[in-house]
């Protein structure tokens, strides 16, 4: 049985960074959602102030959703993963 | 604009009767087979929508307006998920179209081997998660009827009664469109298309309502960030443990939800779907929540002291004087609280008929009756199924009473759902997960979650003020806000952690000591690398079913017309003409998941079991079906292990049936040499004895021929002792004598008994250096072996100037003898067969006398040999007959 090759063209080498890039996302989001964590409370002393939060945690949000799209455009998720140990009978 | 209560009624009936229209069309259309546009990735997206549910449209401000930031916990946990969709939804979403999964209980009960205690208990936990949740939304739209008529001036509304007709009138409405037929694929394009209106409605009345607040009220962007900056609500208010437990928490119901399960996997067509909804979806909840955080605080400032801010999305612009867009935000409020309402019942309703009805219902009729009227019984238990769970929602509303929050009753559904997580991904990802642990893990959850969270939203009307306080029959530490003594955690908190710690404990713990059946075992393979094979699994390993017989139990599922055209598919498929296809394995399998469609994996495979249990499929056959759906890697390397290994033996067996018709012919050479050998000296001997007895002999003549007879005599006895000597080393009678000595002692001795030193014929070549080697072995055999080496080269090296070369070597105790002569060594065939005790070589050398020996000697050296604990083995590649000699230098005592 043919193993699958080891080194991919650059179009295959370039799908699996991208699939790469794909498992990473969710991981960048939780960290960059948990740095509210660090503020101090906004009715305290030197706290974060509300339209400050609130803009922070929306352009998270929206970058998120913005790297997301160019991932699916760049994605091509019905091709089977030919090359991650499944092989095909 | 005079908004009275029947012009509210009436408006919601329209709006109502518009969707009617929708799903109606959609249906038509699905059906005429023009579904092409219904299931493009835009409308996927959109009918994702219904996890903003009434929560969202009101609650979210109003969550807002108490706890700041917090609202977006429960839209920012699933834009993760959705985001990171490559991690779980994919491969859910595989999963859910290969093997036909209608509904989330059907996913955790297929995994674990089509278990129907499993299932049921999946949608136990599940109806008691989505009643609050039911409750939520009637109790939404009854407060802005509330609100609505009061706002207005006019007789305030009758918030029970309206819940009640709400209630009914959703129940009517998901009975007509989401149980109207039994869909194997468990779709429902009109419901789905009308989802997908709602969520345009809501979100444009929410934004339309957010443009009005901004713009309108707060003086745009600037003026409401002004606003925002000076509102009397810290918007992060440093809970840390809240914000990361609810993130998670609403991540986890977003996927165990059953009505999300049912629209994200359900009603998904394919990875494009899920391509783009990964990025719009989360723009659609991150729009729904934009304008969140301004309605509440320019409400906060602008209504009066104690208006429920829950209401301020409707209230705020009635209050402002604009009774149209009320109206419009009215309706995105009913069209979230309809929508979610609907899909949630149809996947409850669909579990508890698959997963609670059929299989009791199996269980009570006999296996004869079993393919009669099941149609007929699936479709009435969705339908009060339906109304059952929305009842359950009215009772629950009328048991909690209007006064408490939206989010958090709508927190308690999340909590309660969540306990399928870990049977869950551990299902799809771990294969070492058994049903025994999915069953434990999801007892114990939802019991927790029942005691600390559930129950005690009743009141005090279900446990008692006392219980509270001090734990039931007094025991401290299971007070339901304080298990085990930890006191002052915030009480949701409390319950997600110790449920779904517990939880995964309980199902981890047990699943690693107890084994899965086989079933489990294939189905978890199935599961967990969906994306490493393309065949499905054989479940049904032998056709016994009688196809007829399928076809009418299929008919009774599926419908008579869908029924037929799936077998006379299948019959083309196998070539064959008419509607009644082979039983194959393959066409079994497909059958029982279009049947699971209908009734669930549990119950097809327990119908299509019955039918086809004329053979039956027994678990053995199970087993061997596990083995082969193994991996496929795994599969063919074994069967490259096997070709390979068969070969060997094949190889092995043809070299072993050479060897013994080169025996027994040698043998048949050998008895017949024997009896020659034995009858040449016996005619001599008897010829000169019978010449002794004559008379007239002179004495030289009668000592000549008594020489004769006892030479032969002498040859005779030689030939006999080698026969007795060979004998006796087989049966292991001999008797070793360990003896002390020189290695080049016995090569010396060797050499002197065969006759070689002094005779000059053939040259000895010796390293005396590497020969002085101490020996402790029996030294007289080793020398037989020796003498019988050199003799033989003595013998048949037919070299014109014969050279014998000895070599000695010690490597690791054991010593290493060789002899190698410069002939022209043993031809290969007969190198098998030399050591074998009635092998001869068959002599043909040229220049050379016929041998004497009767080919016992190096039969009887090898016999030698392993009694020293070593070998005699022939030499290839030396230039010559070579023959290796190897034997401990020490012989181990037990030997002796």
């Amino acid at each position: 049985m043919a193993r699958p090759p080891v080194f991919l063209p650059p179009a295959g080498y370039r799908q699996k960074r991208v699939r790469d890039a794909a498992h990473l996302l969710p991981v960048l989001g939780v960290g960059l959602l948990l740095v509210p964590l660090l503020w101090t409370p906004s009715d305290e002393a030197g706290g974060v102030g509300n339209a400050a939060a609130l803009l922070y945690v929306l352009g998270v949000w929206a970058g998120l959703i913005l790297v997301a799209l160019g991932l699916a455009r760049a994605l091509r998720p019905d091709q089977e993963e030919d090359s991650e140990g499944g092989a095909s009978p | 604009m005079i908004l009275t209560f029947n012009v509210l009624v009436a408006v919601a009936l329209g709006y109502v009767a518009m969707l009617f229209a929708v799903a109606f069309a959609a249906d038509r259309q699905a059906t005429a087979g023009q579904a092409g546009w219904l299931r493009s990735p835009l409308v996927y997206t959109l009918s994702l929508s219904i996890y903003c549910t009434a929560w969202t449209f009101y609650g979210a401000v109003g969550y807002a307006a108490r706890s700041g930031l917090e609202y977006l916990t429960i839209y920012l946990g699933p834009s993760l998920v959705m985001v990171g969709w490559w991690w779980v939804l994919r491969k859910l979403v595989r999963i859910g179209r290969t093997q036909r999964i209608t509904s989330i209980a059907d996913l955790v009960s297929s995994r674990y081997g089509k278990s129907s205690s499993i299932g049921a208990l999946v949608t136990l936990i599940a109806v008691a998660g989505i009643t609050p949740y039911v409750a939520l939304q009637l109790q939404s739209i009854s407060l802005t009827f509330a609100a609505f008529t009061e706002g207005m001036g006019g007789d305030p509304a009758d918030v029970e009664s309206v819940a009640l007709w709400t209630a009914m009138g959703l129940a009517v409405f998901t009975i007509l469109f989401g149980t109207r037929n039994l869909d194997p694929s468990e779709r429902h394009h009109g419901i789905v298309m009308a989802i997908a209106v709602e969520a345009v409605v809501k979100l444009g009345a929410l934004l339309a309502v957010g443009v009005f607040v901004v713009w309108g009220l707060g003086g745009g962007i600037e003026g409401t960030l002004d606003l925002i900056g000076r509102a009397p609500v810290p918007l992060w208010g440093g809970n840390g443990g809240r914000w990361v437990g609810l993130m998670f928490l609403s991540a986890a119901a977003f996927l165990t939800l059953p009505r999300m399960f049912h629209v994200l996997v359900v009603e998904n067509d394919g990875d494009r779907h899920l391509a783009t909804a990964s990025w719009a979806f989360p723009l659609y909840v991150m729009l729904m929540s934009l304008f969140v955080v301004p309605i509440a605080v320019v409400g906060l400032e602008r209504m009066p002291e104690g208006s429920n801010p829950d209401l301020f999305v409707l209230t705020l612009p009635m209050s402002e004087g604009h009774g149209g867009l009320a109206l419009l935000a009215f309706l995105g409020g009913f069209s979230s609280a309809t929508s979610m309402v609907i899909v949630a019942t149809i996947a409850l309703a669909t579990m508890v008929s698959n997963h609670i009805v059929a299989p009791l219902w199996l269980s009570v009729r006999g296996p004869d009756q079993v393919s009669r009227d099941i149609r007929g019984t699936v479709l009435l238990a969705r339908r009060v199924s339906v109304a059952g769970v929305l009842g359950l929602g009215y009772i629950y509303f009328r048991l909690t009473g209007t006064g408490t929050a939206l989010s958090s009753i709508g927190l308690i559904a999340f909590a309660g759902v969540a306990q399928i997580l870990p049977a869950m991904l551990g299902g799809i990802f771990w294969r070492g997960a058994t049903a025994v642990g999915a069953g434990t893990g999801l007892a114990l959850g939802a019991a927790i979650w029942a005691w600390t969270l559930f129950l005690p939203a009743f009141g005090t009307a279900l446990i008692p003020e006392s219980v509270m306080a001090s734990g039931p029959w007094g025991l401290d530490w299971l007070r339901p806000r304080a298990l085990f003594g930890i006191e002052g955690v915030d009480p949701l908190l409390h319950t997600v952690i110790w449920s779904l710690s517990l939880n995964l404990a309980a199902f981890v713990g047990t699943s690693l000591l107890s084994f899965p059946k086989p079933l489990e075992r294939l189905q978890g393979v199935q599961f967990v690398n969906v994306f490493e094979r393309n065949d499905p699994a054989r479940t049904w390993s032998r056709g016994g079913a009688e196809v007829e017989g399928l076809l009418v139990l299929a008919q009774r599922v599926l419908g008579g017309e869908i029924a037929l055209g799936l077998f006379q598919r299948e019959a083309e498929r196998q070539g064959k003409s008419g509607h009644l296809p082979d039983p194959t394995p393959a066409f079994l399998q497909r059958l029982e998941r279009e049947l699971a469609g209908s009734v669930g994996a549990a119950a097809a495979h327990a119908l299509v079991g019955q039918l086809g249990q004329a053979p039956g499929v027994s678990v053995e056959d199970l087993m061997a079906v596990a083995d082969e759906a193994q991996q496929i890697l795994e599969y063919s390397a074994r069967l490259e292990a096997k070709s390979t290994e068969q070969e060997r033996t094949a190889r092995a067996l043809r070299e072993a049936n050479d060897k013994l018709t080169q025996l027994a012919t040698q043998k048949d050479a050998f008895l017949s040499r024997i009896s020659h050998e034995l009858r040449t000296p016996m005619t001599s001997i008897r010829s000169f004895s019978s010449l002794l007895g004559e008379d007239g002999l002179t004495a030289e003549e009668a000592r000549r021929f008594a020489g004769i007879v006892e030479a032969e005599a002498a040859r005779m006895t030689r030939l006999l002792d080698d026969l007795l000597n060979l004998s006796v080393l087989r049966d292991g009678q001999v008797t070793l004598k360990r003896q002390e000595g020189l290695l080049s002692e016995v090569i010396d001795r060797a050499l002197l008994s065969s006759g070689t030193v002094g005779e000059g014929r053939l040259r000895i070549r010796r390293d005396p250096a590497t020969e002085t080697v101490p020996v402790a072995t029996d030294l007289d055999r080793l020398a037989q072996v020796f003498i019988n080496l050199v003799s033989n080269a003595r013998k048949y090296c037919d070299a014109d100037w014969p050279e014998l070369r000895i070599a000695v070597q010690i490597r690791g105790g054991q010593v290493i003898v060789d002899f190698v002569d410069n002939g022209s060594g043993i031809p290969v065939p007969e190198r098998e067969v030399i050591f074998e005790s009635f092998a001869r070589l068959s002599g043909r050398r040229v220049g050379q006398a016929q041998p004497t020996g009767a080919g016992l000697g190096l039969a009887i050296c090898r016999e030698i040999m392993v009694r020293l604990g070593g070998t005699i083995s022939y030499l290839p590649g030396q230039g010559g007959a070579a023959f290796r000699v190897t034997f401990p230098q020490r012989l181990a005592a037990a030997a002796e």
